[in-house]
């Protein structure tokens, strides 16, 4: 938890520094309030006292409560400012570092977590800075002053006091140890009894099918049922609290006034019996004053765990060391634009024990289709991934128009590819935007990509045409759609090299066929380097290279391989009708 | 595998935020909700009435505390000038007031126990009748709309009523009762003094209605930058790849820290604003006190009160200011109880499936005969997509479905599932016009296998085994053998008995046998493969499709179909397009007619240069 605190900058400090000052000088103007009260009480009960004095006092005291108020003004607008430039200076941190990742770093976290550790995690230790710092503040300071204010006074009065507190203090305690833990299961216990939903709800037509509506339910019935109960108990332990602290507050209250009763019969002097009186009325107030206090830290302890995981989580983030260096090479080396090597590149993700890429050489020579064919898992994803530099090698050397990757400027290295994924990526904004991603003051012919990526046809049809919305994940086009301005955006940049891992199984065998034909016509020259399943769309490549456990196991062009390579007409048997064989 | 798996609306980490104050959601009809909520609490009104008058009669007895000690404090008082004090009465009234807070507070335990009882009963029950509600839903409305996302609300709404069923409903009874029972205990003991904190309180009570005006709009736009920043992460984050790929970083940085100055400056405002009121409910309370004592001095030193009138007043005015602040809580969120409320009816008081406890099941064991007649279908009855479909099917015959991706091929067998129901036409299982018989009696005669492949939170032997009764583990082994996974299980950490979880380490193809056991177990007569092998990798396909030979034998078959050897050999094609079936025959009297089918068959051969 603490640390987090050194993403705090001076202008922070600074704030939180004037918040503690401000915290203290209100305290000190809310118990002066009661003072004035005592003073008031004397001028009563002493005969024929002033009223103007009275009038005094009473100006006073108020103007100690209007400049109280004025001083919380004060720390809740530093308070509030701290917590907003804190948040947002470490939101803006993170969001530099994540952009910084690599796909290592990503797939450590998760995009999921790392999407939560930089909005959920980041508004809760705001919540925390916002709502529990000026308390955490505060609830030692009025204990402290209160207390001072109170010494002196009889101890029979403290004594109660002390009793008092040590019943919060016990109930604040009992809270903590048995409410505050069934609090924290209680997301675990939603968050089953949700999936539990969504496992129905998902497997819908399988529940149906096989009559299985009574079985899922009962499993729902069990998740219900733990959840309600654990809700009960936990609510019930903070139905304690309530009732517990009005008790102990009131009796107080009343006690004080009975011991003070007390305490008077026994002393002799009007005199002092009259500050005795005036003692006692302001007694309780302070007393009521460091019983609230203690309540508080009922919060406090609610949310600082909280705070300090979130603190933690976000600086597990921000402590990451990068894995990838970045290169200085950013102008051309003398060698034909496009041409991609791997030497002897073997390859394993972090954490694993085996390889995934082991032992590949090949070679891409300019404008040549190089298709990499295989099973799931046989690490055609993985090989690619390795040409822009989203991973490094474990071992051995790639090299872009005959210079290693490494030695590259990572965004000199990248403007030379045109990568289209697995999974089309969309974001808010237009078509254009869209297509046009990344180029900064280039404008490119975004028509034209369109129109290669036989995307014209539907882009026309909607509202607005290049310029139509493209709502979040684009959920407004269907997935082929995406795939498709997917394709466009990696034509648009006009690279040397193309990397389609997997793009074209998402679209149907007649517009794969048109599309891959229209690159081949309008592109010429680009090198391509293809991750497919079908063979109908690599039948045609220069070179198909066959991947089985990350080794290649076969080369060639379609005909050889079908003579030479038992994986690849195995593969091929599965797709293709006897007389194609 | 290092594949992005993130997808957009599926992991929603980015809920409202809890912040000091929330927005509050108006409902949509106000009147008719709070009746529908009333009728459901209907059978909980005893217990729930109960706690309210223990609320209520707590408060009432808490009001004669003040003036309890106010006769203390007159008997110390008289003690200051006579001389003499009664520390017996002050004793013994003392003893009397500490019952009374005694009793009081014990009422106000009971009130929440009660209530915490019930609400949490309430709770228990409207998730199960949401839960049994799923399972009588049709169809359709799972494929029309957004029906997952709603329906993980209407859990957090039950959420919602019951914490403000908890909190605010008593919170309001409570308040109510304390301002009007306080007004009359201070009238009655002093009306001038009455008047004075009663005006102090209701000054404040105003301006805080205004700042509350005040500060709504900052709360919205917070809330409303929030979320567009955390969409902003979200897209970023999940499209990391082509973020870097495509050097968009200036791009995205510039967005977001646009996005992120504005929700600076709506976070700060918001929280000013709403930290204000504490302090002004403190001054109100400062000044409350201020104006008694002050007031209540000046009565004091002219005889006209004594000082117990002061103490009694200053206990009053603490009574007082607190409800106040609650009322006003309470009101937003009771209103965002009942818009949750009314999300939650409208998904309960859904369109259900027809009720079918009056037939009987009329199918023992089919043997497999399917007929379409003049079958007609659309998914809005005046949209056909299927228009006059009819197809006999013999028993044992092998039927592929095939056609372009969107192209409907699912309707066919949602239909012969009774999933969905025919417009017009009969569908006849074994002669009996399926709308005849129950749907469970029809969902007996067929297992299934879907292309996404679904397995539960439990054990590889729960998964097999479902929700048949009484099967056997030899069976479950079988089953197994004969997919040709029993080899895999066994390997396993604890075999059949290792829970199976999202994050368990199994390939599609693996999953898809595990599946594929499941119905063989199930052994029905009539079987639908609905594209089972199009997500599984060339290396298990070949597993996955000997398994499925296994499951098609003596059981007349559904598939959609990619696989060319399927569609070739089997008995019958029905060719679909734009939700229609266009053409039916063998795979030789298709080709040879020269249709949309032999179009399609053609089209994966064909190579780019040959166009």
């Amino acid at each position: 938890m603490l640390k987090i605190l050194r993403q705090m900058g001076r202008h922070e400090w600074a704030l939180l520094a004037a918040s503690i000052a401000v915290i203290i000088c209100q305290v000190y103007m809310d118990l002066k309030v009661p003072d004035y009260m005592a003073s008031i009480t004397r001028l009563v009960e002493t005969e024929g006292s002033d009223p103007g004095a009275v009038w005094q006092a009473g100006v006073l005291m108020l103007g100690c409560a209007l400049l109280s108020m004025l001083l919380t003004f004060a720390a809740g607008y530093i308070t509030a400012m701290l917590a907003a430039t804190f948040s947002r200076n470490l939101r803006s941190r993170l969001f530099e570092k994540v952009e910084s990742f690599s796909l290592q770093e990503m797939d450590r976290f998760s995009t999921a977590s790392l999407i939560t550790r930089s909005t959920n995690d980041v508004a809760q230790l705001q919540n925390f800075i916002s709502g529990g710092l000026a308390m955490i503040i505060r609830t030692p300071i009025t204990i402290s002053i209160a207390l001072m204010k109170i010494t002196g006074k009889h101890w029979q009065w403290r004594a109660v006091t002390a009793g008092a507190v040590f019943i919060v203090i016990c109930v604040v305690v009992f809270i903590i140890r048995y409410a505050h833990p069934r609090f924290r299961k209680m997301q675990t216990l939603t968050d089953e009894l949700n999936r539990t939903m969504r496992e129905s709800l998902t497997g819908i037509r399988v529940v149906r099918a096989y009559n299985a509506e009574a079985f899922q339910e009962s499993k729902f019935d069990e998740a219900n049922d733990r959840l309600t109960r654990n809700h009960k108990s936990a609510q019930l332990a903070m139905s304690v609290m309530q009732p517990v602290m009005r008790f102990t507050n009131n009796a107080l209250n009343v006690a004080i006034y009975c011991i003070g009763g007390i305490i008077i019969a026994s002393v002799a002097g009007g005199e002092d019996r009259i500050s005795t009186f005036s003692d006692m009325v302001v007694f309780s107030t302070y007393a009521s004053k460091i019983l609230f206090s203690f309540m508080g830290l009922n919060f406090i302890f609610m949310m600082l765990p909280r705070a300090s995981v979130c603190a933690q989580r976000i600086n597990e983030v921000l402590d990451t060391e990068l894995s990838l260096r970045n290169g200085s090479a950013a102008e051309q080396p003398d060698c034909p634009e496009g041409t991609v090597e791997f030497r002897h590149v073997s390859f394993r993700y972090p954490g694993n024990e085996e390889d995934i890429i082991r032992d590949v050489s090949f070679t891409a020579g300019k404008g040549q289709v190089v298709a990499l064919i295989g099973a799931t898992g046989s690490g055609k994803t993985s090989l690619v991934n390795l040409i822009p530099r989203f991973y490094d090698p474990s071992e051995g050397e790639i090299l872009v128009d005959g210079r290693n990757v490494r030695d590259y400027d990572l965004q000199a290295l990248r403007s030379k590819i045109g990568y289209a994924p697995q999974r089309a990526v969309l974001f808010t904004g237009t078509v254009r935007s869209n297509v046009d991603y990344g180029s900064g003051s280039v404008h490119h012919d975004v028509r034209r990509a369109v129109e290669i990526a036989q995307a014209a046809e539907f882009v026309d049809r909607m509202d607005g045409g290049l310029d139509a919305r493209i709502v979040r994940g684009g959920m407004n086009v269907s997935g082929g759609q995406r795939q498709r301005l997917s394709l466009a955006r990696a034509v648009c940049r006009e690279p040397e090299i193309y990397i389609f891992d997997d793009t074209f199984s998402a679209l149907d065998y007649k517009t794969d066929r048109i599309l891959r034909a229209a690159l081949r016509k309008e592109t010429a020259g680009v090198t391509t380097l293809i991750v497919a399943q079908r063979i109908g769309t690599i039948r045609d490549a220069d070179c198909i290279l066959v991947l089985d456990e990350g080794r290649i196991v076969g080369r060639g062009t379609h005909d050889t391989l079908m003579k030479t390579c038992e994986v690849y007409r195995e593969i091929a048997r599965t797709q293709l009708s006897e007389e194609d064989l | 595998m290092a594949k992005n798996e993130y997808q957009f609306g599926q992991a929603r980490t980015s809920g409202p935020v809890r912040g000091p104050m929330r927005v509050a959601e108006k409902p949509k009809d106000m009147r008719g909700s709070v009746r529908i909520l009333a009728r459901y609490l209907k059978k909980h009104r005893l217990p729930l009435c109960a706690a309210w008058c223990c609320a209520v009669l707590s408060v009432l007895l808490t009001l004669f505390a003040p003036n309890s000690l106010n006769r203390i404090t007159t008997y110390i008082e008289q003690g200051l000038s006579s001389g003499w004090l009664d520390v017996n009465a002050v004793v013994s009234i003392s003893i009397r007031v500490l019952l009374i807070y005694l009793f009081s507070s014990l009422l106000t335990y009971a009130q929440s126990v009660t209530l915490v009882n019930t609400t949490q009963g309430i709770m228990h029950s409207m998730r199960r009748d949401i839960d049994r509600k799923l399972s009588r839903i049709p169809l359709s409305r799972f494929d029309s709309s957004s029906f997952g996302d709603l329906l993980s609300r209407v859990t957090n709404d039950v959420d919602t009523i019951g914490m403000s069923l908890n909190h605010s409903a008593t919170e309001i009874v409570t308040a109510a009762v304390t301002f009007l029972g306080v007004s009359v205990m201070m009238f009655a003991a002093n009306f001038k003094l009455a008047l004075i904190s009663l005006g102090s309180c209701i000054i404040g009570f105003i301006l805080m209605k205004l700042i509350v005006r005040k500060s709504q709009k900052h709360f919205v736009n917070r809330q409303r930058y929030l979320g567009e920043l955390n969409g902003h992460i979200e897209e970023i984050y999940a499209g990391h790849l082509i973020v870097k790929s495509y050097c968009g970083e200036d791009t995205a940085r510039r967005e977001f820290s646009r996005l992120n100055n504005l929700l600076f400056e709506a976070n700060w405002k918001s929280q000013f604003l709403s930290g204000i009121m504490r302090p002004i409910m403190d001054f109100l309370g400062n000044f409350g006190y201020v104006a008694v004592c002050v007031a209540g001095a000046m009565m004091a030193i002219s005889g006209e009160i004594g000082f117990g009138t002061i103490v009694e007043f200053i206990l009053y005015v603490k009574m007082f200011t607190m409800p106040m602040g609650m009322v006003a809580q309470s009101v937003t969120s009771l209103q965002s109880a009942v818009a949750a409320a009314e999300r939650v009816f409208s998904f309960l008081s859904g369109e259900e499936m027809t009720d079918e406890r009056g037939k009987k099941p009329l199918l023992a064991a089919a043997k497999g005969r399917v007929e379409f007649d003049h079958v007609r279908f659309g998914y809005t009855p005046d949209h056909p997509v299927i228009h006059d479909f009819t197809a006999s099917v013999r028993p044992g015959q092998k039927v592929a479905i095939v056609g372009p991706t969107g192209a409907g091929k699912t309707t066919l067998v949602n239909l012969l599932m009774r999933f969905y129901e025919i417009d017009a036409g009969r569908i006849l299982l074994d002669g009996v016009d399926i709308r005849d018989t129950t749907r469970e009696n029809i969902h007996d005669q067929f297992c299934m296998v879907l292309q996404d492949t679904w397995l539960f939170n439990g054990t590889v032997r729960e998964n097999i085994v479902y929700s048949r009764k009484g099967i056997s583990d030899e069976q479950v082994i079988a089953a197994c053998k004969a997919v040709n996974i029993h080899r895999f299980i066994r390997s396993l950490p604890d075999g059949y008995d290792t829970v199976l979880t999202d994050s368990s380490n199994l390939s599609a193809g693996q999953r898809q046998l595990i599946t594929i056991a499941r119905a063989l177990v199930n052994n029905a007569p009539l079987l639908i493969l609905d594209e089972a092998t199009s997500s599984v990798d060339t290396r298990t396909e070949q597993q996955v499709q000997n398994a499925m030979d296994t499951l098609t034998k003596n059981r007349t078959s559904f598939t959609i179909a990619h696989r060319l050897s399927t569609i070739r050999n089997a008995d019958m094609i029905l060719v679909m397009k734009d939700g229609d079936v266009v053409e039916t025959g063998t795979h030789q009297s298709l080709l040879e007619k020269g249709g949309f089918y032999a179009d399609l068959w053609m089209s994966q051969f064909v190579s780019g240069e040959a166009i």
